[in-house]
């Protein structure tokens, strides 16, 4: 039972790591690609973290508590260097999908 | 009191500081406990020249409330930005908006650009000057007023009631 429940969340995981860069491969432009990558590391690796926590915490003696800083540093920085790509991208006026709507203009 | 702030100088940042140095070692032994304690009351009086305003909460249980509210979005919106990016392209109308804050400190207005980029399907592209206004940009939106509305609802208001300027 418990080895099901952990291969549930390794195959969630990847399925939505994939799907985030299948996301960056075929999304038309920049600020769409970038939602591709912030999805992924945000439900792909939670998933594939709580795994790897529940894993070593019975498999072993000891509790493994290391994947809450991996997930912790990990929703600090993601949307902190979307948000960096992203200003930088309208600053150089990147080309976007004629179909955004948009307030600046 | 006034030795508890001259002792503490940031609260929370000792807190946050022993809760990592525990989860970096992987432990819970005496010796890092306190070893970590140490290290979380020394290392907030040294920088304390970097961090000019005191980060203060109110009401911890909104907090909490808030951290549930937007995990389960994120593993909502996992789901429906999944389809999308399988979807046809075609089918997709991204566009940008803008977000009226009321929220004012920085530390509100970081978090909730934070949420905004962690929930799938919207990314915080840039600030005004004034801190007035954040531009977003969503992947698929179909009624902007209603989202803006969502978000200042769901995101912004507890936000706001927990971190405010004293």
């Amino acid at each position: 039972m418990f080895e099901w429940i952990l291969s549930a969340l390794v195959l969630l995981g990847a399925f939505f790591t994939l799907v985030g860069s299948l996301g960056l491969y075929k999304l038309p432009d920049f600020f769409m690609r970038l939602h591709g990558p912030t999805k992924a590391t945000t439900l792909g690796v939670g998933a594939l973290l709580i795994a790897s926590a529940l894993y070593f915490s019975f498999k072993t003696d000891y509790i493994s508590m290391h994947e809450v800083l991996v997930t912790i540093f990990l929703f600090i920085t993601a949307p902190v260097s979307a948000h960096l790509m992203a200003k930088a991208a309208i600053h150089i006026k990147l080309k976007q999908v004629k179909r955004t709507q948009n307030p600046m203009k | 009191m006034n030795l508890f702030n001259k002792m503490f100088p940031h609260p929370v940042l000792t807190l946050v500081l022993w809760g990592i140095w525990l989860l970096l070692n992987n432990t819970l032994s005496a010796g890092h406990v306190v070893l970590g304690l140490v290290f979380a009351i020394f290392i907030p009086w040294l920088t304390s020249g970097f961090w000019p305003e005191k980060v203060r909460m109110k009401a911890p249980l909104t907090l909490l409330k808030f951290l549930l509210i937007v995990l389960w979005d994120i593993l909502v919106a996992n789901m429906a930005v999944a389809k999308l990016i399988l979807g046809r392209n075609k089918n997709l109308k991204p566009g940008f908006f803008y977000i009226d804050l009321d929220i004012q400190t920085p530390l509100g207005i970081s978090l909730l650009a934070n949420t905004i980029s962690l929930t799938p399907g919207t990314v915080s592209c840039d600030l005004t000057e004034d801190r007035k206004r954040l531009l977003v940009h969503a992947l698929h939106i179909e009624d902007i007023p209603t989202v803006v509305k969502e978000i200042k609802e769901r995101y912004e208001a507890p936000l706001k009631e927990v971190f405010t300027e004293c």
